[in-house]
């Protein structure tokens, strides 16, 4: 299988301290190397913290798995130096198509509000995605992705974990002052620290095809509930790059996952579906069966958990990889500001406040589409049938139709970090909401203005700047005047703000509002500053 | 608004006559779907959360903090 893809092979290193027999400890190590592990040593690293990613493989992700990466995922790249190759690669898509038994009931356009600099969402193999965080990995010297080391104990210490890992060369121990836990949904570590992970299971299973085929079907979701090829079931297929198609179906809880997964079983399904005379190959097969689950706490001592080591959604609505991201997006600035000295640990607590709300508002999504896809009963399928009935004469209806609601970030409403509004704002950017992007420019060049936030804390401020920064604590904020360093080209930074002259937001490393006020004033700025570091 | 529970149709008996009529030549299984149409297009109708959660628990149904919606 896997006709359009080679895997690359990383090499395995001995490391100088499994060589001399040294136990040395690092201040962050990273378990797993999949797109969230990758993510937060491209992150820490380029924060300027050492990080030591340990993986148990050599290669990328075998097969696709993960398809679609939203916005802000992308934004976050973006702010990591690696969206571009990812963007340029990737399929870009906005149009949704829902169909039910023979007919298109619905369609739908994601419409995404001009003037951001990253698509709405992008469709890429998983592979690919990965050998470019890898890639941009590879520029730093302090990222250490060490490959074929798998850790098989682990100890808490009050102040640091002790991790015994096995590679080809044997076993050694290692320390770390900080562990950061992306190994995926089955995590060991999970295991190893004693956490929960809890939830609902679904009886279901459902089919995962990656087919290479030159078809004409145009670049867009369709979704299909109960289609003539494939009675009483869903199906659903998205385009991938490099003429790669991923198709899902909805096989019920009775089939066989040994037998669906054999070609003989697989190709006549991808026949009825797209035609005897359509050329296809099989490229990768896997069957799973879905969860919905949440670690109980983010932080088990030293050990921090993220992606789906910490919670798992069902595929719909693509926010496994994409939640994931954001879990390191929140994290890195955080363990940064803590190993530095520079905030209390009290930060640290405040990862699994933000993230957990955020993974059970992802939880709450993925479930309501689980329960619209697969009916519990027989009355649930009756209502599910009469919304698709009506969806297609009725725009009443097509609110209702749930195919898998697309990813966006969960805003950290009530967030102890966010300074609450003292005076009235129209717009979306409250304390606790990622920032929007919009077009600027810098000395007469176009540019974006989330290119100026994200390397630390920044003061935006509509107007002149009366002080070029704004300290607390060992924190220190740099202003960035809209108007004197970033022109608003189309007023709509100020449009997306509510910037009149004088409003001045507190922006966190992770592009987040932390507070807003009406005027610059550098004692509220500080106690912000002080807040939104848990100080 | 709050979910009216005195009388409100002007005439019951023409009403409840029109709904049995209404599906009257219709199977189990059809008469079931039409039913949930009908759910359908009158919670649109009404719109309101809260009359709606009101009314799901009337009927009888369980009702879950924050549940229907606006």
């Amino acid at each position: 299988m896997l006709k359009t893809y080679t895997y690359p092979k990383f090499a395995h290193r001995r490391s100088a301290e499994q060589a001399e027999g040294r136990v040395v400890r690092h201040p962050v190590v990273v378990i797993g190397a999949g797109p969230i592990g990758l993510t937060a040593a491209l992150d820490l690293g380029r924060r300027g913290l050492a990080t030591v990613v340990l993986d148990d493989n050599d290669t990328v992700s075998i097969g696709s798995r993960a398809v679609c990466y939203a916005k802000r995922p992308l934004e976050i790249w973006n702010r990591l130096g690696c969206a571009a190759p990812m963007v340029a690669k990737g399929v870009s898509w906005k149009v949704g198509k829902v169909f039910f038994e023979n007919d298109l009931r619905y369609a739908f356009d994601l419409l995404p509000e001009a003037d951001h600099e990253m698509p709405a969402m992008i469709n890429l193999q998983q592979y690919h995605l990965e050998e470019m965080i890898i890639a941009a990995c590879g520029t730093l010297a302090n990222v250490d992705l060490r490959w074929k080391h798998k850790v098989i104990a682990l100890r808490q210490e009050p102040d640091h974990v002790v991790l015994t890992v096995e590679t080809p060369d044997g076993i050694f121990t290692l320390e770390a002052d900080w562990v950061v836990a992306c190994d995926g949904a089955n995590s060991d570590t999970r295991k190893m620290v004693g956490a929960e992970f809890t939830g609902q299971f679904f009886q279901d299973r459902f089919l995962i095809a990656d087919v290479v085929m030159k078809a004409d079907f145009p670049t867009e979701r369709w979704f299909w509930f109960d289609p003539p090829f494939h009675r009483n079931q869903s199906t659903l297929l998205h385009k991938q790059s490099d003429d790669v198609w991923r198709i899902d179906f909805q096989l019920g809880w009775e089939a066989d996952p040994v037998e669906e997964k054999k070609p003989e079983k697989v190709i006549p399904r991808l026949k009825a579906m797209l035609g005897e005379e359509t050329e296809f190959e099989l490229e990768w097969v896997s069957i799973y069966q879905f969860a919905c689950r949440r670690i109980d706490q983010f932080r088990h001592g030293r050990v921090l958990f993220a992606g789906d080591a910490a919670h798992q959604v069902s595929p719909f609505g693509a926010r496994g990889a994409n939640t994931g991201v954001q879990d390191i997006d929140n994290l890195a600035w955080k363990l940064k500001a803590v190993i530095e000295g520079r905030a209390p640990e009290a930060l640290i607590d405040s990862y699994h406040e933000e993230r957990a709300f955020a993974a059970d508002d992802n939880l709450r999504q993925s479930t309501r589409s689980t329960d619209f896809i697969t009916p519990k009963s027989e009355m649930s399928r009756r209502f599910r049938n009469a919304v698709l009935e009506l969806a297609a004469d009725h725009p009443f209806a097509r609110p209702l139709v749930n195919s898998g609601r697309l990813s966006t970030p969960t805003p950290y409403v009530a967030s102890s970090l966010n300074t609450p509004d003292e005076d009235v704002f129209a717009g979306k950017m409250a304390p606790g909401t990622n920032c929007a992007d919009a077009p600027v420019s810098v000395a007469g060049r176009d540019d974006w203005l989330l290119h100026h936030l994200g390397a630390g804390f920044v003061v935006m401020t509509f107007g002149p700047a009366p002080v070029s920064s704004v300290r607390r604590q060992g924190i220190e904020a740099q202003v960035l005047s809209i108007g004197e360093d970033l022109v608003d080209v189309k007023g709509l930074v100020a449009e997306r703000y509510d910037g009149r002259p004088g409003t001045t937001y507190l922006i966190r490393p992770d592009q987040y509002v932390a507070a807003r006020f009406r005027a610059f004033d550098a004692d509220a700025l500080g106690r912000a500053l002080a807040r939104a570091c848990a100080a | 608004m709050s979910l009216v529970l005195e009388p409100n149709i002007a005439d019951p008996d023409g009403f409840y006559q029109a709904l049995i009529d209404s599906q009257r030549d219709m199977s189990d299984a059809e008469a079931q779907m039409m039913n949930c149409k009908l759910i359908l297009v009158l919670a649109n109708h009404i719109g309101d959360g809260d009359v709606l959660r009101r009314a799901l628990a009337v009927a009888g149904g369980r009702v879950e903090p924050g549940a229907a919606g606006g």
